[in-house]
């Protein structure tokens, strides 16, 4: 039978090699799925991975997807370090457009050397906000920022739907769950004319960056690394915790309000009932395939906007649905956290002793 | 006014049987110290798994079954990636969760809009048409009773048996567990496969006799409001009856209060039942004492044994 | 079933090998013990004892190697299989249920259904008839470490066992415990129950056993009959080093200033099944070291919190560091003010297993050392002073990138003294400086202390190890229920006077009659 048997130290090579090693299997996997569904194996990943790059402007729409992929998976690879079981993304990623988009539609007029920073203040504030509630409702009250977040991520749907149907709906809408469309100062400046090619492509790598270098070379980093790896430690240092706590959850509510901000204003130009395609979960798998590393997350961040549109390439090409996504995504999750065995163990064949 | 009451407590009583029911799998999984977050998957799979096989046989038993074996399976997974291959069983869980939706979303798609058969409800011949406490105590279809029976029988399989004893010392020191021979491993995937059928059943209950139809994410966070449900119990089976109950009441007074076209808005009505779950989570879990105590100290922590 | 008296050897294994990753654990070891015989396995940490023992009770399955148990080859399976052959183990950690009653964790160790019939009554009737008193009824964590033990040898005893293996049974109870104790193990050997007795105490193997396996670095190094050697030669066997006594120190002058005072330090303890300290006062001079003794469960572990910073006082002036009042002062502030704390646990309290070295050294050192320039690690200088902490104290390692994970017990401790003896503090607190610590680097680490202490730091130190506190503390105190005794100088106290108190005898009282001792 097969053994696992501790390594006793860190292996280098499988530091790197599990996550290749489960993108493979989940591609064997993904392959064996669809020829159950009688599709042929080859066709589909190809229609799924490559196919949406070659088509005109497939890497630039594969960069758009990525950017709000990137900054949620960016702070989750933050709070995850530390132990800051953020899982609500998508509200905060929710509460960040509504905010930012509550501005431009309250001030249509404004030039837009004003408009546009007040938005993004208003995404980023809207989206620590709710991270800040998490936060304090664990540190105050002691409650599971699983749930909560969670939880949260559930009410500020509603909310939105509220508020698209109810006091923000567009007059001129024919009666469709929708705002107004944002006026031309409210959108994101574009990088590149006539596209959707917007600031936050360029902002996403840099915040990566940055926060790579907070959290490996910093005191501060090094206080969220110690908090995840070993919270007593991290007391005997003289690192606190809540203080620690407080900073996860509003970078990484923070970055999503910013990219719930940037997809409203930079992509869809207007308020609608869904306003993130299952975001908040996709960034956990990005920041989990970027191994909890800043800059991992923008390779993971991009490989996932892929599934998005080879999601969106199935269903129009070969007419399978759309969940197809999904079921690759948590796939891939299975995998790489079942692959990190590797680092700590390997496996060894050992025959079945008869007794 | 007793039509209004009985209308309220048949509808808490249904929409409390799911709660209950994943509920109750999660308690025994946590209570050998294992912390599966996938309820909600695990709920969905057996959603859709539960309706396509009824919708294809006709036969709602075979759907129930066969959302019990989705659960089953489901759970499986997290069981090898956190179990044996020792993976972080928060992320497992949460990897568990994601898989279900989209597995339910490629299944489900050629069943949404489709009608299935419906569990009976029961009806006994006198029992049946007592006033008020007849349709409230036996009016329901046979899920609800065999989700407050199997409550019941885990309470006391809890309490008073030696294989209750067994589970509570596994996730009390798993190593204490294996070093007095105990298969720990072997005793936790038997309570994750628990916890799936269980989940799986919850699923049932959802497309097959609370709301009889299929849509995607169907369940709507309950997989989670079950899990902070066990939370709130303090793994104890009795207030995990009344959490049920509670959280049942506010999800149809939150129904209820829309259909009577009360001036506040559905959507942010629809919101009630999770804002309510975060108020209680936040009252339960101010005693930080008090859910230690009752907390399976192995709970979330992986297990190697060193042979 | 035959009436003729068995013959033989009661267990005889040959040849057991066990490798681990990196570690030969046991190499070809041999191991015989008779019937009605109280036979010690002889060793130092690391030597590979527990590893044979868990192969004898199926914990751990051998890679080579014959077992003959009773006369007849066997192949181990697991515990199960070895309580059904007559094995009993009575473990030294890891086999209670906190959270579960005596009788309920009793049951746990029956595996069948008939053994549990009447087990009540028998609980009561065994634990009378060995002097062994036991609530059933009790929930574990409330009960003190002599009567956890109880219920493991009543449990072991419930099963009518042929051998009864106990894994360093005396070090977590009182002098007077460990002599009722063995009244019971000779009682038992007598009555037919052979005993494996794990033990380094070399006084206690003398006095116990009339057999002695002494093993070292996962080999047989000698069988001997003990009460035929001196503590001194058993000792070299199972150490092969010269182990000369640290050299003593003159006494610190009375006139030394404090350097570290408690005053009526009293703290609730955040642990559920925590000890709360009550009322300390305390009062340490530079030069000096005071030694805290006390049996395990008794408050040490908040009392070193409570210094070190992790659990803040009521007042500031509850715990006063070189002159400064520190009581509401956090770790990271009382190391400003020249305090370094040593906890009792080395893997994810004193390090990060999974971090490097230089990583480690960093995590206490980088205020006192100023590793950060501008928020930003040094890691030049965090990589110089891990490599100073590796030189300065012997660290076997591959260098600063190691993960600490990567080191033994013995070296790990050896850097986390290391790391903060280099620090130059004015007052030190180490909590079990040697625990599960091989001779060689215990002798390492009790030098620092003594040459710290000379350079005029007040140190304390926190041990379960009376030998320990014996060797390195000028003063003793005794720690009981979370109050700590008024300290007595070593030279007029004895094994005996402290040992009453660490039972919890009352303080005024002893030491009256210490005079006498």
């Amino acid at each position: 039978m097969l053994k696992i048997e501790a390594r006793g130290y860190e292996s280098r090579f499988w530091r790197y090699a599990s996550p290749v090693l489960a993108l493979l299997l989940t591609g064997a996997t993904s392959g064996l799925i669809f020829m159950a569904m009688g599709r042929p194996a080859g066709v589909t990943v190809y229609t799924f991975l490559i196919a949406p790059l070659l088509q005109q402007d497939g890497f630039e729409a594969l960069a758009v997807k990525a950017a709000p992929l990137i900054m949620m998976g960016v702070g989750l690879s933050l709070a995850y370090r530390a132990n800051v079981w953020n899982i609500g993304t998508d509200g905060q990623f929710t509460l960040g457009a509504i905010c930012g988009g509550g501005i431009a539609l309250a001030f249509p007029d404004a030039p837009a050397y004003l408009l546009f920073p007040a938005m993004v203040i208003a995404g980023t504030l809207g989206g620590m906000a709710s991270g800040g509630l998490v936060a304090w409702l664990r540190i105050r009250f002691n409650a599971n920022e699983i749930l909560t977040s969670l939880m949260f991520a559930y009410i500020t749907q509603y909310l939105l739907v509220y508020l698209v149907t109810g006091p923000w709906r567009d007059p001129q809408g024919f009666g469709f769950p929708q705002t107004a469309l944002f006026s031309d100062t409210a959108l994101a400046p574009r990088l590149i004319e006539d596209t959707n090619v917007h600031i936050g492509i360029l902002l996403a790598p840099m915040i990566a960056i940055g926060l790579w270098f907070m959290l490996e070379k910093s005191l501060l980093g090094f206080q969220f690394r110690v908090l995840g790896q070993a919270p007593r430690a991290a007391k005997f240092a003289g690192f606190r915790e809540n203080r620690l706590v407080w900073i996860a959850m509003l970078i990484s509510g923070g970055l999503a309000g910013l990219a719930g901000l940037l997809e409203v204003s930079g992509t869809l130009g207007q308020l609608t009932t869904t306003l993130s395609p299952g975001y908040g979960f996709t960034a956990i798998i990005v920041a989990f395939l970027g191994r909890l590393n800043p800059l991992g997350v923008i390779p993971a961040g991009l490989l996932l906007a892929l599934t998005y549109l080879g999601g969106d390439a199935a269903q129009i090409n070969l007419g399978l649905p759309n969940a197809v996504t999904g079921i690759f995504q948590g796939i891939l999750l299975f995998y790489l956290l079942g692959c990190d065995i590797l680092l700590l163990n390997r496996f060894r064949w050992v025959p079945l002793k008869v007794v | 006014m007793t039509a209004l009451l009985v209308a309220f407590l048949v509808s808490t009583i249904a929409a409390s049987t799911p709660l209950l029911l994943a509920a109750t799998g999660e308690l025994i999984v946590e209570k050998v110290g294992v912390l599966n977050l996938g309820v909600e998957g695990m709920m969905l799979a057996g959603a859709i798994a539960g309706f396509a096989t009824a919708n294809q046989t006709g036969i709602t038993s075979l759907g129930v079954l066969a959302a019990m074996v989705a659960g089953i399976a489901l759970s499986m997974l997290f069981a090898v990636v956190s179990l044996t291959l020792q993976a972080n069983q928060t992320a497992t869980g949460l990897a568990l969760t994601i898989f279900g939706r989209g597995f339910s979303a490629l299944v489900g798609a050629g069943y949404v809009g489709i009608p299935a058969p419906t569990l009976p409800k029961i009806h006994l011949p006198v029992l049946s048409d007592i006033p008020v406490l007849g349709p409230v105590i036996f009016g329901h279809d046979i899920l609800v009773y065999l989700a407050l029976a199997i409550l019941a029988a885990v309470a006391w399989c809890i309490r008073s048996t030696h294989l209750g004893l067994i589970l509570r010392a596994v996730g009390d020191s798993h190593d204490a567990a294996h070093a007095l021979g105990y298969a720990v491993i072997p005793i936790r995937y038997a309570a994750v496969a628990f916890g799936g059928a269980l989940a799986g059943l919850a699923g049932a209950y959802m497309s097959l006799a609370y709301t009889p139809l299929w849509a995607q994410d169907m369940t709507a966070g309950r997989g989670w409001v079950a899990v902070a449900l066990v939370t709130f119990s303090a793994w104890r089976p009795f207030w995990l009856l009344i959490g049920a109950w509670f959280f049942g009441a506010l999800m149809y007074l939150s129904l209820y209060v829309q259909a009577l076209g009360v001036a506040v808005p559905s959507a942010l009505l629809s919101a009630v039942p999770y804002i309510g779950t975060v108020v209680v989570l936040v009252l339960i879990s101010r005693d930080a004492r008090r859910i230690r105590l009752h907390r399976p100290a192995m709970l979330g922590r992986p297990f190697q044994a060193r042979v | 079933m035959n009436d003729t008296a068995p013959s033989g050897p009661l267990l005889k294994m040959t040849g057991m090998t066990k490798q681990y990753p990196g570690c030969l654990a046991n190499d070809h070891v041999s191991l015989t013990v008779e019937r009605n015989q109280i036979h010690a396995l002889l060793g130092e940490n690391g030597a590979g004892k527990s590893t044979l023992v868990k192969i004898i009770y199926g914990v751990v399955r051998p890679d080579e190697g014959e077992i003959i148990w009773d006369g007849q080859t066997v192949n181990i399976q697991n515990p199960g299989h070895a309580q059904r052959l007559g094995i009993g183990m009575v473990f030294q950690h890891f086999s209670l249920f906190e959270a579960l009653t005596v009788q309920e964790n009793i049951a746990l160790g029956l595996g069948l259904a008939k053994e549990r019939l009447g087990l009540r009554e028998r609980i009561v009737r065994i634990s009378n008839e060995y002097g062994l008193p036991l609530d059933p009824d009790r929930v574990v964590h409330d009960l003190s470490v002599g009567e956890r033990q109880r219920i493991e040898i009543v449990r072991c005893l419930l099963q009518n066992p042929k051998l009864l293996i106990m894994d360093e049974p005396t070090s977590v109870l009182t002098p007077s415990e460990v002599r009722k104790l063995f009244v019971t193990l000779r009682r038992l050997a007598a009555e037919g129950c052979s005993i494996l007795y794990i033990s380094h105490k070399l006084e206690e193997v003398r006095a116990l056993c009339s057999a002695a396996t002494i093993m070292r670095l996962g080999k047989n190094v000698a069988r001997v009959i003990p009460a035929e050697k001196t503590v001194k030669e058993l000792a070299e066997i199972m150490i092969n080093m010269d182990l000369h006594a640290p050299t003593p120190r003159p006494l610190a002058p009375v006139s030394a200033p404090s350097r570290l005072v408690l005053d009526k330090l009293t703290i609730r303890s955040p642990h559920h099944f925590g000890t709360d300290l009550k009322d300390i006062s305390l009062s340490l001079k530079g030069g000096e070291i005071l030694g805290i003794a006390g049996i395990a469960g008794n408050g040490q572990s908040e009392l070193m919190d409570a210094l070190s910073g992790e659990i803040l006082a009521g007042k500031p002036e509850n715990v006063v560091i070189d002159g400064v009042p520190a009581g509401h002062k956090g770790p990271h502030d009382r190391r400003r003010i020249h305090g370094c704390f040593v906890p009792e646990e080395r893997n994810g309290h004193g390090a990060v297993t999974t971090m490097t070295l230089a990583e480690n050294a960093f995590l206490s050192g980088f205020t006192r050392r100023a590793l950060v320039r501008f928020g930003v690690i040094d890691t030049k200088k965090t990589s110089a002073f891990a490599e100073t902490i590796i030189k300065a104290f012997d660290v076997r390692t591959t260098g600063p990138k190691a993960q600490a994970r990567s080191l033994s017990g013995g070296n790990l401790q050896k850097f986390l003294v290391g790391r903060e003896v280099l620090q130059e503090p004015a007052v030190l607190v180490i909590n079990q400086p040697t625990w599960g610590v091989d001779a060689g680097a215990a002798l390492a680490i009790h030098e620092a202390i003594m040459a710290l202490a000379a350079g005029g730091a007040a140190v304390m130190i926190i041990s379960q190890d009376l030998d320990e506190i014996f060797v390195l503390a000028d003063r003793i105190s005794v720690i009981a229920g979370g109050r700590v005794s008024e300290p007595v100088l070593t030279r007029d106290a004895t094994v005996e006077s402290i040992g009453r108190l660490m039972g919890g005898g009352s303080a005024p009282a002893a030491s009256g009659e210490m005079a006498v001792a």
